[in-house]
């Protein structure tokens, strides 16, 4: 019998505070790819001018052995300084932007709006027949949103991915 | 040393001059190159300065293997020079065989310049790129105030830590315009600072393990050889002090004497019936600088299934990778011995000798069904007897001898019977299996090593791959013995065809094999052909007093296998071994089928 920690999957959101240069998202890619492991979702922006830094937040899944082997890979990447499992390190923050156009008229219109309204999703643009919604959450919650969004116009969806925080006084 | 280091610092040269000033300040002497239209400044720099030693291989692929080599003979980092496109991509092999088997090697690139890169010029390719999986860090110089100090970094990385590969990418405005040039830099890196020293907690924890075993094995690895001939010293006090077996791997071969009654010979796929036993029955292994490489564990759920096992690696990505362990130790393979040896003599808790005593008689009885035995009969000449031979005739002339192999069966002959009492002295393609890697490697040794007798065990077909170099060898007169165990086939390839493959042997004859005494004498060298027993020990002193470099070209049996073998997807316990000795004789199950 296999040990049950190798094959039961977890899902894991790490953050990696990187050098802010050319090819680091190339090199953490590359090892995702050539490695065979899982991307559910990959963020990437700078976060301090100053001394040139980048935080990247990955959503994956594996199982813990395959976890541990994806922080180690990207711990050894020269322009790495910090890799976080946010998971596993205690309570975190994760949430994604989406930016929902709907398109319609007469009845399917007003629902979408009201449907909006219950979800606290903003209009940032609106014509005659179609508006953009703007919704911050978790992926769960812009998941429910675009799945009752569906039969009433929705055409077009474009998502940040996940950004997370470790919750508390405790920084990276 | 203020002052030098004012004058350094204001000093202005061009990026050429930068380059070759960073690298003497990084001690290296000799760079293995090949020009092209990228990398003209370079040589033109190199040209007027001598402190530095260029060699000219014949491949760019010879180039880096000559500097691994270079780099596992000497414990120096390896340095190559070669132009953009071609030259870039020629060396890739040899980038990613540095890499399966951590060498330090620094892999200087030309480039087109600046303002072209992207628009497909002529002799571009996007190295960066194609190399990023195939070093351990790359760099693309874009600024030439940032020159001088990526040439140090280069250096730092390419050696500390897990030891690799480090391709820096030079277009060519950057080597002729002109800039200032640094030393390098006293502070430590910003981001990359590997752990060398373990965590005393570790160290506790193993050595409790290690002091309460019944039935220990100490299984050491290329980790061993990396670290310096000091951690092999250590290494060799260790295992002495607490009286336990040692197996090599390929790579670690030279880590431990293999001449001392402790150690049981290399393991794994080709590895002894002792050595598979002991890690297969141990009850703790202590695994220093070795990565449970799949021809090292086979099947890995009956991969030593009784055992408590302790890792030591300086790469945490090594640890819990392929095989779950009991206890981690992060750290260089001397330190972690230093420190396993300071705990071990300040704990209290004894051995258990009588154990420890009763698992020897089993390591014994093991070693009495002397797997690596063969009979040497009638006068067609056994490989594994020309190797040993090879051996003893050397070991009873006591010169310094360094051996490198091609890839193949005779290149596990050669790591069976050729037996090393001291590290970087056996330069093989582990990870890699690089065919073609011998003869450039034996290049490199023999510039590092002017006076040494270096050996590259060959087979016919692998010699070949980069046969060009005998070209090399001429010009600096290098001495360099080939010893080609000729058995006309791709024989680890016919191997396998005859027992996975139903004797169907596709593709594996080596066919219109050139004349290689001919082949020797047109590179100037010296050819030698043997197809007696009885003349092998003559051509053997032959080759050897022969002051320049030579070809023998040994007609070895043409339908030898390599035994003991472990066929993919088996356990330890179900090795094959030679036809009359008795033994578990696996089947090949359908997933070892899919396995290479
Ligand atoms: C570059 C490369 N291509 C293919 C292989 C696969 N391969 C492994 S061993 C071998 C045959 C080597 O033949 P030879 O050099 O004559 O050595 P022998 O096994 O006969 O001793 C081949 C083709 C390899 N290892 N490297
Ligand atoms: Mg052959």
């Amino acid at each position: 019998m296999p040990d049950l920690a190798e094959i039961t999957q977890r899902n894991a959101t790490i953050a990696v505070l990187v050098e802010n240069e050319a090819g680091i998202l190339a090199r953490v890619v590359g090892l995702f790819s050539g490695r065979g492991y899982n991307i559910e979702s990959l963020t990437v922006a700078p976060v301090d001018a100053d001394r040139r830094l980048s935080r990247i937040t990955i959503v994956t899944s594996g199982t813990d052995m395959v976890i541990e082997q994806i922080k180690a890979q990207l711990d050894r990447l020269v322009p790495v300084h910090k890799v976080s499992d946010l998971t596993l390190e205690g309570p975190h923050l994760a949430r994604e932007l989406a930016l929902i156009k709907i398109v319609g008229k007469g009845e399917a219109r007003m629902e979408a709006l009201r449907l909006a309204d219950a979800f606290r999703a903003r209009v940032v643009d609106a014509t005659i027949e179609s508006f953009v919604f703007e919704m911050t959450g978790s992926g769960d919650k812009l998941d429910a949103f675009i799945a009752l969004m569906r039969p009433i116009g929705l055409t077009e969806i474009s998502r940040t991915g996940v950004v997370a925080i470790a919750r508390g006084s405790r920084g990276l | 040393m203020s002052a030098t280091l004012q004058t350094a610092e204001t000093r202005t040269m061009t990026g050429a001059e930068i380059v070759l000033q960073a690298l003497k300040d990084n001690g290296v002497e000799v760079i293995f190159g090949y020009p092209g239209g990228a990398v003209l400044p370079l040589y033109d720099a190199l040209f007027q300065q001598n402190a530095i030693r260029h060699i000219l291989v014949r491949h760019e692929q010879a180039a880096v293997h000559a500097a691994e080599g270079y780099a596992r003979s000497t414990g120096k980092v390896g340095v190559v020079l070669v132009t953009s496109g071609p030259g870039a991509t020629n060396a890739v092999t040899g980038l990613v065989d540095a890499l399966m088997d951590s060498i330090p090697v620094i892999c200087l690139t030309g480039q087109v310049p600046t303002h072209l890169i992207g628009n497909d010029a002529f002799q571009e390719a996007d190295t960066t790129g194609i190399t990023r999986p195939a070093t351990k860090h790359n760099y693309l110089v874009k600024d030439i105030r940032k020159l001088a100090s990526t040439v140090h970094e280069a250096f730092y990385v390419s050696k500390s830590g897990r030891p690799g590969p480090v391709v820096i990418d030079l277009p060519k405005d950057i080597l002729i315009g002109k800039g200032p040039y640094s030393e390098a830099p006293q502070a430590p890196h910003r981001s990359y600072r590997p752990q060398t020293e373990p965590d005393a907690a570790s160290i506790r924890a193993a050595v409790r393990l290690l002091k309460g075993a019944k039935r220990p094995v100490v299984y050491a690895g290329g980790g061993v050889i990396n670290s310096g001939p000091e951690a092999a010293r250590l290494l060799g006090d260790f295992v002495r002090m607490a009286n336990m077996p040692c197996t090599n791997t390929l790579m670690g071969l030279g880590a431990f004497p293999s001449e001392d009654p402790q150690f049981l010979g290399m393991l794994g796929m080709h590895g002894t019936y002792e050595a598979n036993l002991a890690m297969h029955g141990c009850d703790v292994m202590l695994n220093i600088g070795a990565r449970f490489d799949d021809r090292v564990t086979g099947r890995l759920n009956a991969f030593s299934p009784n055992s408590k096992k302790i890792h030591a690696d300086i790469d945490p990505s090594s640890i819990n990778k392929n095989v779950k362990v009991d206890v981690a130790v992060v750290g260089d393979a001397g330190a972690v011995l230093k420190a396993l040896i300071e705990c071990w003599q300040a704990e209290e808790q004894p051995q258990d000798k009588p154990a420890i005593a009763a698992w020897w008689r089993a390591i014994d009885g093991w070693r009495g069904k002397g797997c690596l035995q063969y009979r040497q009969e009638g006068s067609i000449i056994k490989p594994q007897h020309a190797v040993k031979r090879l051996y003893e005739i050397t070991r009873e002339m006591g010169r310094e001898t360094f051996i490198t192999t091609e890839v193949g069966q005779h290149q596990m002959w050669a790591a069976q019977y050729f037996g090393f009492q001291k590290p970087n002295r056996w330069m093989t393609s582990g990870g890699l299996g690089t065919m073609g890697y011998g003869l450039p490697a034996a290049m490199g040794v023999q510039i590092a090593h002017p006076d040494a007798l270096v050996i590259d065990i060959a087979g016919e077909a692998s010699i070949l791959m980069n046969i060009q170099e005998m070209g090399t060898l001429a010009q600096y007169r290098l001495p360099v013995k080939v010893f080609i165990l000729n058995n006309e086939y791709m024989g680890m390839v016919r191997q396998w065809q005859e027992l996975l493959h139903g004797s169907r042997y596709s593709e594996s004859y080596s066919e219109a094999l050139p004349d290689f005494v001919r082949l020797a004498e047109a590179f100037h060298a010296r050819g030698m052909r043997v197809t007696e027993a009885g003349q092998l020990d003559d051509a053997i002193r032959e080759m050897i007093a022969h002051p320049g470099p030579v070809i023998a070209d040994i007609a070895v049996a043409k339908d030898e296998n390599c035994f003991p073998m472990i066929p993919s997807g088996a356990a330890h316990n179900e090795m094959i071994l030679a036809p009359g000795q008795e033994g578990g004789v696996a089947g090949v199950t359908d997933e070892g089928m899919v396995l290479v």
